[in-house]
């Protein structure tokens, strides 16, 4: 198992996930905890927009899906807030015109687009130097930004109106933690894609969930149970050439599995012996 | 008796309904003040213009010299049922977060607070499911944990939006013993639809619908409901709390 540290693109991928697991663990209890998932579903697929255009110009998709990717999640929150649309109306919009936008340019592109099932499934093998020290400096972000606001971030998060009483930077937070779920997940389209990348900001906090009702631990926790799916999914796939952006969430959905199974036999355990005294 | 705060000809609208019109208001130093009227008469738009949450057409709300730190000196207690109840946090940091304001939210104003927290939730009772999260709560358990939360900046203007929902009786009468103990040290604005329980606690009624009918005490008389065309029940004072309805007017 060792020896496939002396290749780089193998330590590349474990540095990935690494710093995917901190950043997903980080912004995803964010994300879960504001009921936003769905806001995520539509910064997701709003990227592919960014990725198509990329493409046809020849530049690095991933700096095409993060452009799209912060756009249509300061509009969202831009037109729920002040237009007269709906916020779930208004993430469908972006949610399909980045889908549709994509799809155009990637066949107005001359020739065969061969990394582009990576975009859509995510292949963590593939990931260059360039995404991890994007990767980096994001899981950076997020944690000095965590540690230092960590309380005020949780009481916007929990009751936006009593931090507004309060005159706290509401505004400033919501818009820029907003900006840093659409950085993190661009970086994780390049390990799950973009069709799959909600599990990774997702699933570990349910697991977490299970466990604790507190926010801080359910970070703490995700962040854990993100890099034990990542890590064997890196290693299951490579063994067994199965993708591994869709190995990793099999094993995510299994380790929730596990956990709630876990809760119910010991909450059966527990009313048994309960009973029998 | 110094005036804390003074409302003078505030007028509150939402795209072109007007909710709050000329309404005028001061709160002195220990007011008890119940503010009734129909629903959607813009009581909740009065307590949010206090607290800075909408911005009125017209008029104006200024503070005394006394409440220099408005934002930490009004303690804000919501209607509980706007919380997200799978959000999860515990009964202390929901409290704690009481002592964020302007300028007092970075790291570090948590350690030090640590023990006003505690003597909070000595206070008030609840050290029993002091470190639950807020899920595992009832409703009379919520409201007391969100009591805290106002409590804790030491407020000179508590504001309670419907304290007395989703709560059992028992919880109601604690809870209105406990107002009229904090009454002693501080201002406190109090929305309610039970007129005929606050009635019996509060000092003065205002009756909000659309327009603020105030006066400096809690005896409201017919004519007077009449002319403020404000349809709530009838209080009177007895040696029982009671309530004697008026005729409805079925005719607006």
């Amino acid at each position: 198992m060792l020896e496939l540290l002396q290749y780089d693109f193998f330590t590349n991928a474990l540095l990935a996930a690494l710093l995917s697991s901190v950043s997903c663990g980080i912004i995803g209890t964010y994300i879960v905890s504001r009921r936003m998932v769905f806001i995520g579903g539509g910064i997701t697929h709003a990227s592919f927009g960014g990725i198509g255009i990329a493409y046809y110009l020849g530049m690095n998709p991933i700096v095409g899906a993060a452009v799209f990717a912060v756009l249509s999640a300061l509009g969202i929150n831009y037109f729920s807030q002040n237009g007269n649309i709906r916020q779930d109306s208004s993430i469908a919009i972006w949610w399909s015109l980045g889908m549709a936008i994509g799809i155009v340019f990637i066949a107005i592109t001359p020739g065969y687009s061969p990394n582009l099932m990576s975009f859509l499934f995510g292949s963590i093998l593939t990931v260059t130097f360039a995404d991890l020290a994007y990767m980096a400096v994001l899981s950076a972000i997020l944690v000095i930004l965590f540690s230092f606001f960590f309380r005020v971030i949780v009481m916007i998060a929990f009751d936006e109106e009593f931090a507004r009483a309060r005159n706290l930077p509401v505004s400033f937070f919501n818009y820029t933690l907003m900006a840093l779920m659409a950085l993190v997940i661009v970086a994780s389209i390049r390990i799950s894609g973009v069709i799959l990348v909600l599990s990774l900001l997702t699933l570990p906090q349910a697991t977490a969930n299970l466990f604790t009702k507190d926010f801080r631990s359910i970070m703490i926790a995700s962040v854990f149970i993100g890099l034990i799916g990542m890590l064997a999914g890196l290693y299951i796939s490579y063994y067994t050439d199965l993708p591994s952006g869709a190995t990793i969430i099999l094993l995510l959905t299994a380790l929730f599995l596990v956990g709630k199974l876990f809760l119910t036999a010991k909450g059966f355990l527990y009313r048994r012996s309960g009973n029998s005294f | 008796m110094s005036n804390l705060l003074t409302i003078r000809d505030l007028t509150v609208s939402y795209d072109t309904k007007v909710v709050l019109e000329r309404a005028n208001l001061v709160v002195e130093e220990n007011d008890f003040i119940g503010i009734i009227g129909p629903n959607g008469g813009g009581k909740t738009t009065l307590l949010k213009a206090i607290l800075g949450l909408v911005q009125p057409q017209s008029g104006e709300i200024l503070f005394s010299e006394s409440m220099k730190n408005k934002r930490g000196d009004i303690g804000y207690l919501p209607q509980v049922n706007k919380f997200d109840s799978k959000f999860p946090i515990t009964v202390f940091d929901v409290i704690h977060s009481g002592l964020a304001m302007q300028g007092k939210w970075k790291m570090g104003f948590f350690k030090k607070d640590k023990q006003r927290v505690e003597a909070i939730i000595d206070e008030l009772g609840i050290g029993r499911f002091a470190h639950r999260p807020i899920g595992e709560l009832s409703g009379g358990q919520m409201q007391r944990t969100f009591l805290g939360r106002a409590l804790i900046s030491d407020p000179r203007i508590l504001i309670l939006d419907e304290p007395d929902t989703y709560v059992d009786n028992q919880f109601e009468g604690e809870l209105y013993r406990k107002l009229r103990e904090l009454n002693q040290r501080m201002a406190i604005l109090l929305v309610s639809h039970d007129v005929g329980t606050i009635s019996t606690y509060v000092k003065c009624i205002a009756c909000v619908n659309r327009e603020l009918h105030y006066h400096r005490s809690n005896i409201i008389s017919p004519e007077q409901l009449a002319s403020y065309n404000c349809p709530i029940q009838i209080i009177t004072h007895g040696s029982v709390p009671h309530t004697v309805l008026a005729t409805h007017n079925h005719s607006h």
